[in-house]
């Protein structure tokens, strides 16, 4: 097993290199040069005003006179130490702005995650155990409908029909605090943060209960059909006891597993839900920084939420090796 | 052979027999009750997407008028007729008219009719500058179905090409596809997809394009897969035994084993692409405005919540039906194609 983990880890470079190369080539896209994005950036100038002796200036200033090669490896060298330079916009470092925004967006993410488990694990037992039944169909048939509804419809029609002032008015549909929540007694300011949670956490978490649920089913009733479970059942367990005690910790092992992947998937989705409710997390900065073309921010927020997914795929991996020793790489 | 069907007494080998596997797996296919009443979905957005200008348009498929007949001006351009005002016809003695049922173009806006809500002039609708909604819901089923198509398409030819390299040569080949497959999945897709987008002219190829190249990851995992199980195979060896040189191999004996699987993971890609061309669409980097598609409704719809329900419930409604329509005929699929659940 730790050939496997130490090789594993090896592959790490490669991949990171790789992300790098991709990130780097996406500001290459941009048409024009980056100098005159700088140039208008900071004066607002058009690319005609600018006489040849500023361009060449400003070349100088941000090493855009080296050849393209050099320039990446320079930029790698900053990007391993998290340097992804300062915004256009406000003047930040980029590094600054995601330390505020990630923490807002995983604090929705792990509540989603743990939503999604806490209901697709009995879901996908109870399928599992009743295989077949018509109840299986239709909470499969169900969930399946669930997740094929777009994130950004339902938020808006849970916007039109529970946050709006037509129809309900039960959820606010704006940010995750009330105004003047800095002065709230901590009860009443969490009562007020879970009820800003509520549709958003919806809106990310109802997908992702078919998948999981999905899942659960399958490793449930792939462990029931196993000797042990048999035995269990021929000591004269009951059935309660030999599902949740014996079957259903070994049937997990599968979606824990999964979880590493569940958070950056979840990160994506979080573009569209954060922008529509108001949040002030990394889906809305990337979004933000794009509308503004603000590329310092994206490149930074490409390059995190990649290695984000990068640890998360290794998480899963390591977990999958632990679990299960006959994994091996080859 | 002969005498086998004479001592057994079959005059014909049994039914089974004579079976080839697409056949096995439409006979399965055609078992499952959700994933059939999906394909006749499909097939209906086909033909509405097809057929756009025949159900809403407001020229005429027939028209007579002033003496003269034009067959479908719907369809094509009549220089006579360059100037007409179809919105404002009205015919005489002896002009007859054929209209779609859908009396609309999906860009014709009508400041009288300004978020008017559905009835009998307007079936669902009209959005802020009184264009008819299920006109533009019906020519945006032509651009989201296109999206979905061709951009799966390109991810398709790129990642068989890739995963079929990949599985083929092993080796240092495969090494490096799985590096580069690693990479870009290791990018959350509508972020990568955000930050190339905006870098591209808003044309409707690129939409496309985009898509395209940030799925193939996905097919490339599969078809390598694939590969890896048939290059060992008795018949791929029996091939290469013969002298049939790699391209031969891999094109007329390899590839159509592995496009089973290619074909599920398609019909999921589309209801994927159509998701996510509605969402770029929603966030203004889809489609250019003018042109309707299911997501760009749905973004005009934004600043109107509250006030034209019909603008919000209706698109959305369609990108549910035809990502349930496409997801289902996927899984239909999937399990007409799984030996183990085969009756």
């Amino acid at each position: 097993m730790y050939a496997y983990l130490i090789r594993r880890f090896l592959l790490i470079i490669p991949t990171f290199l790789g992300i790098s190369i991709i990130t780097f080539s996406v500001v290459q896209l941009l048409p024009g040069s980056p100098v005159f994005l700088r140039l208008q950036a900071a004066g607002g100038m058009s690319s005609e005003e600018i006489s040849p002796e500023i361009i060449e200036e400003t070349k100088k200033r941000f090493g855009l006179d080296k050849p393209l090669p050099t320039r990446y490896a320079i930029w790698l060298g900053k990007m391993v130490q998290l340097d992804f330079g300062t915004s256009y916009k406000d003047g930040r470092p980029v590094l600054d702005r995601i330390g505020e925004a990630l923490p807002i967006t995983l604090q929705l993410n792990i509540i989603s995650i743990f939503i999604i488990y806490l209901l697709s694990v009995p879901i996908g037992v109870f399928s599992a155990t009743h295989q077949d039944t018509r109840a299986d169909n239709a909470s499969t048939f169900g969930l399946f409908l669930l997740y094929s509804l777009p994130d950004f419809w339902v938020a808006m029609l849970l916007i039109l029909f529970l946050g709006g002032g037509t129809y309900l008015d039960l959820f606010p549909i704006f940010g995750l605090s009330s105004i003047g929540a800095e002065d709230m007694s901590w009860p009443r300011w969490l009562m007020d943060r879970a009820w800003h949670l509520v549709l958003p956490v919806f809106c990310l978490s109802y997908a992702s209960l078919s998948v999981i649920s999905r899942y659960a089913r399958a490793g449930m009733i792939e462990v029931v059909r196993q000797d042990y479970i048999r035995t269990a059942r021929a000591y004269g367990f009951k059935e309660r006891v030999v599902i949740y005690r014996y079957a259903l910790r070994n049937s997990l092992i599968p979606i824990l597993t999964m979880l590493g992947t569940i958070l950056p998937a979840l990160i994506g989705g979080s573009v569209i839900i954060e922008s529509i409710f108001s949040i002030p997390g990394m889906g809305r900065l990337v979004f933000e920084s794009i509308l503004a073309r603000d590329y310092p921010v994206i490149m930074g927020s490409l390059t995190i939420t990649a290695l984000m997914t990068l640890v998360g795929l290794i998480i899963s991996d390591v977990l999958y090796a632990v679990t299960d020793p006959r994994i091996r790489f080859e | 052979m002969p005498l086998l069907i004479r001592e057994y007494g079959l005059s014909k080998p049994p039914r089974e027999m004579k079976q080839s596997y697409w056949r096995l797996v439409a006979r399965q296919f055609r078992k499952k009750k959700m994933a059939m009443v999906s394909l006749v979905v499909l097939v209906l957005l086909g033909l509405i997407a097809a057929g756009a200008p025949f159900i809403a348009e407001e020229k005429p498929i027939y028209m007579v008028a002033d003496g003269k007949t034009y067959w479908f001006p719907n369809v094509f351009d009549y220089d006579d007729l360059l100037y007409f005002r179809f919105d404002l016809w009205e015919p005489g003695e002896g002009d007859r008219a054929i209209m779609p049922i859908v009396p609309y173009p999906p860009q014709r806006t009508n400041l009288r009719a300004r978020l008017s809500a559905p009835d009998a002039d307007h079936w669902l609708g009209t959005d802020d500058t009184g264009r008819d909604v299920l006109s533009r819901i019906i020519w945006g089923t032509r651009v989201s179905m296109s999206i979905g198509f061709i951009s799966v398409g390109i991810s398709i030819v790129v990642g068989v090409t890739i995963g079929a390299a990949a599985g083929y040569y092993r080796g240092w080949v495969d090494s490096a596809a799985q590096r580069i497959i690693e990479v870009i999945l290791c990018f959350p897709a509508l972020i990568l997809i955000l930050s190339v987008r905006v870098f591209l002219p808003p044309h409707i190829f690129y939409v496309m394009l985009v898509l395209g190249l940030t799925r193939w990851p996905v097919i490339a995992r599969l078809v390598r897969g694939e590969f890896l199980k048939l290059r060992d195979s008795d018949f791929a060896m029996a091939a290469r035994a013969s002298g049939y040189g790699d391209g031969r191999i891999i094109f007329k004996h390899l590839l159509p084993n592995a496009m089973a699987p290619v074909l599920v993971s398609a019909t999921f890609g589309v209801a994927g692409a159509i998701l996510i061309e509605s969402a770029l669409s929603f966030l203004g980097f889809g489609v250019a405005p003018p042109t309707a598609s299911w997501g760009e409704l749905l973004s005009q719809a934004k600043r109107y919540i509250e006030q034209a329900w019909w603008l919000v419930v209706y698109p959305g409604a369609m990108i549910f039906i035809a990502v349930t329509a496409f997801n289902l005929v996927g899984e239909g699929l999937r399990d007409a194609m799984d030996p183990r659940l085969r009756q």
